[in-house]
């Protein structure tokens, strides 16, 4: 390919994937990127393969065959240990729910991905500033950021504080999967905006999964993951 | 650090079930550490039993035998010693204080130790302890008697009890016509000084002047008649003797092993101690091993509490997963855990020893007349608790790698 790769955020190539294991899943996918900056959203319902392709964009996953490259850099010449690394300081993640540890506080959870995270952390002069400046873009009361334990908020706000933790030290690349399915359609709209802005402010890529396709009219882009992955399930 | 921190607050926010698993390890570091006390306790305890006596002479047997029947009554003498060997090795230069011990009677199943009234102010246990009168003085007439404390509280004696001495050590016949009053009751000691009664030397003599053989001949002698005659005994059973320096022990004993007129040993109660706690000593090593399954049976129960909170925790390490933690940080996340639950119990294991230490101290010193110190852990004990951390934090190894792999498998998904 004549393109220089640093213009895609993301990019795979003739991926295949199968989850070891007697389940058997599948996954493969020919051709998917998606360019610095843009903000996607694909279209999956659950067992689309979805979280495969999280997965394996992240990561976390290693495909059998073909090549993931994030942010420029090719997962596959890497090992696990420099994934993890390499997440840590790329990507920042956000659930559908259940996105924090209960016995944290919330301020801690936010800042957690800089303990994994070196590059992350030097981009951040004050951690716990930019935390609440992070909240507080958001929405979020400082008081109750800095000191309610992770397990009191409602589960809006821990959305929220999800996605500071998301954001904070600046990554390339903020994947969101199903973060808005646990909120009530006024709060949807509300949570994506936030994010949205926050994301644009950091200049970082989002790539967003949701089976809610009432979302999809403000991303740049809309794919289905039918129509970039293939999937499969071997019989038991 | 973040490690540790979370490794706390995870352990915290589950407070109950981490509290309970701990508890578990902690009485059992607390049991196997008061197994050890009690042990060093006993071996101290028994191991002075007989204090700043130098040497111990009887008739020629063995040294574990000699010391068995003098100084802890058990069994029986082969043979006496006569008066004059006695007055022979009293008259060494070396010899500084030499007690004589005459025994061969019993009265309600305790030995009964004829001797002079020397062996109160020299017998000394538990490192130069004196005996010590709980009620009355030592005797004074021919036919008075001390009791050791077991015998005076199980017999319920008090002073001026009247006993009779029964001939032999499970006998019927009985000097009965010779009873004996209570002078003095000991205090309790933890020796076999509790379960002895004593008399004067010559009240040995006199209960026998009128048997011969195993039974009693047909003229009597009252017990009036007996205060008037000479009771200066034949033989005797055994002697205690301390030396004017410490130097002359193995001259004197050597003298008395090589002794001419009659076969005599003397031995160190010292080294007949040790060499009789190596006989029965073998108890300790399985009260030691049963202690040992205890703190191995807390440990796997805190394996299997980590275990069965993987499942629920699966959330916990794919988020941690997420934000960049390896397999490995989340391996050392359980172990970490782990770590600190057995340092906790290891403290509170620690704690709780002390405190009951403190409590049952006085009883059990009363009760079993075994001393246990309080003092900081010894090299030993602190060996053992860093070891119980270390198998506690290695025990936890087998769930940690079941997270580690359920983590690679399961990845960013969240199962619940």
């Amino acid at each position: 390919m004549a393109e220089p790769t640093e213009r895609h955020a993301i990019r795979l190539r003739d991926l295949a994937f199968a989850w070891p294991g007697r389940t058997g899943f599948s996954l493969g996918v020919a051709e998917f990127s998606v360019a610095a900056g843009e903000r996607v959203f694909l279209l999956g319902e659950s067992g689309s393969g979805k979280s495969t392709l999280l997965s394996l964009i992240c990561g976390i996953a290693e495909p059998q065959k073909g090549a993931v490259e994030v942010d420029g850099a090719d997962l596959m010449r890497m090992g696990g240990p420099a994934r993890d690394r390499f997440r840590a300081n790329r990507i920042g993640v956000i659930f559908q729910m259940f996105n924090l540890l209960p016995y944290a506080s919330a301020l801690e959870n936010i800042l957690l991905p800089l303990a994994f995270a070196p590059e992350r952390r030097r981009t951040v002069e004050d951690p716990r500033a930019e935390a609440l400046r992070l909240t507080g873009a958001l929405g979020l009361d400082a008081g109750l950021v800095a000191h309610a334990r992770a397990s009191e908020l409602s589960i809006g706000q821990q959305q929220r504080i999800a996605a500071a933790r998301a954001l904070i030290g600046g990554p390339r690349l903020v994947i969101a999967d199903e973060p808005t399915s646990a909120l009530d359609a006024a709060a949807q709209g509300a949570f994506l905006e936030l994010l949205m802005g926050q994301v644009a402010a950091a200049g970082a890529t989002l790539v967003m999964v949701s089976h809610d396709a009432r979302l999809a009219d403000r991303f740049d882009r809309v794919l289905d993951i039918a129509e970039i992955a293939a999937t499969g399930r071997a019989g038991p | 650090m973040i490690l540790i921190r979370l490794a706390w607050q995870s352990l915290l926010s589950r407070r109950l079930t981490v509290g309970l698993t701990v508890f578990a390890v902690a009485l059992s570091v607390a049991l196997f550490l008061g197994v050890e006390k009690v042990r060093t306790g006993a071996k101290a305890s028994f191991a002075d039993t007989i204090s700043g006596t130098d040497l111990i002479v009887g008739a020629r047997s063995g040294g574990v035998q000699l010391l068995l029947y003098s100084v802890f009554r058990v069994g029986n003498a082969t043979n006496n010693l006569t008066w004059e060997s006695y007055q022979d090795i009293a008259a060494r230069d070396e010899v500084e204080w030499i007690v004589p011990m005459s025994l061969g009677d019993s009265h309600r199943g305790y030995r009964v130790l004829g001797t002079t009234t020397a062996f109160f102010d020299r017998y000394k246990y538990r490192a130069g302890r004196a005996l010590d009168y709980a009620a009355g003085v030592a005797y004074d007439d021919l036919f008075d008697a001390v009791l050791g404390a077991d015998v005076a509280a199980q017999l319920g004696y008090g002073l001026g009890q009247e006993i009779v001495v029964a001939h032999g050590i499970a006998s019927f016949t009985e000097h009965d016509d010779k009873p004996f009053r209570v002078s003095g009751i000991l205090a309790k000691t933890g020796t076999p000084v509790d379960r002895t009664v004593f008399v004067s030397l010559e009240a040995i003599e006199a209960i026998h002047v009128d048997w011969t053989g195993g039974g009693r001949s047909r003229d009597t002698v009252s017990a009036d008649e007996v205060r008037q005659m000479e009771l200066a005994p034949k033989a005797i059973t055994a002697a205690l003797i301390g030396v004017t320096s410490k130097l002359q022990i193995f001259g004197l004993q050597r003298w008395i092993n090589e002794y001419a007129e009659e076969p005599l040993l003397a031995i160190l109660p010292g080294v007949a101690l040790g060499e009789l706690w190596d006989i029965i000593g073998v108890a300790e090593t399985a009260l030691v091993g049963v202690s040992v399954m205890v703190v191995v049976t807390a440990l796997l129960g805190m394996a299997a509490m980590i275990f069965s909170g993987l499942n629920e925790r699966r959330r916990e390490m794919a988020i941690l997963r997420a934000v960049g933690a390896r397999p490995w940080t989340i391996l050392a996340l359980l172990m970490t855990e782990a770590a600190l639950m057995s340092l906790a119990a290891v403290l509170f294991g620690l704690g709780l020893l002390y405190t009951g230490m403190f409590f049952a101290r006085s009883y059990v010193d009363a009760a079993f007349g075994l001393y246990l110190q309080i003092g900081a852990p010894t090299g030993r004990e602190l060996a053992v608790l860093a070891a119980v951390v270390a198998a506690g934090t290695l025990v936890s190894l087998a769930p940690a790698l079941r997270a580690y792999r359920m983590s690679l498998a399961d990845g960013m998904q969240i199962k619940v």
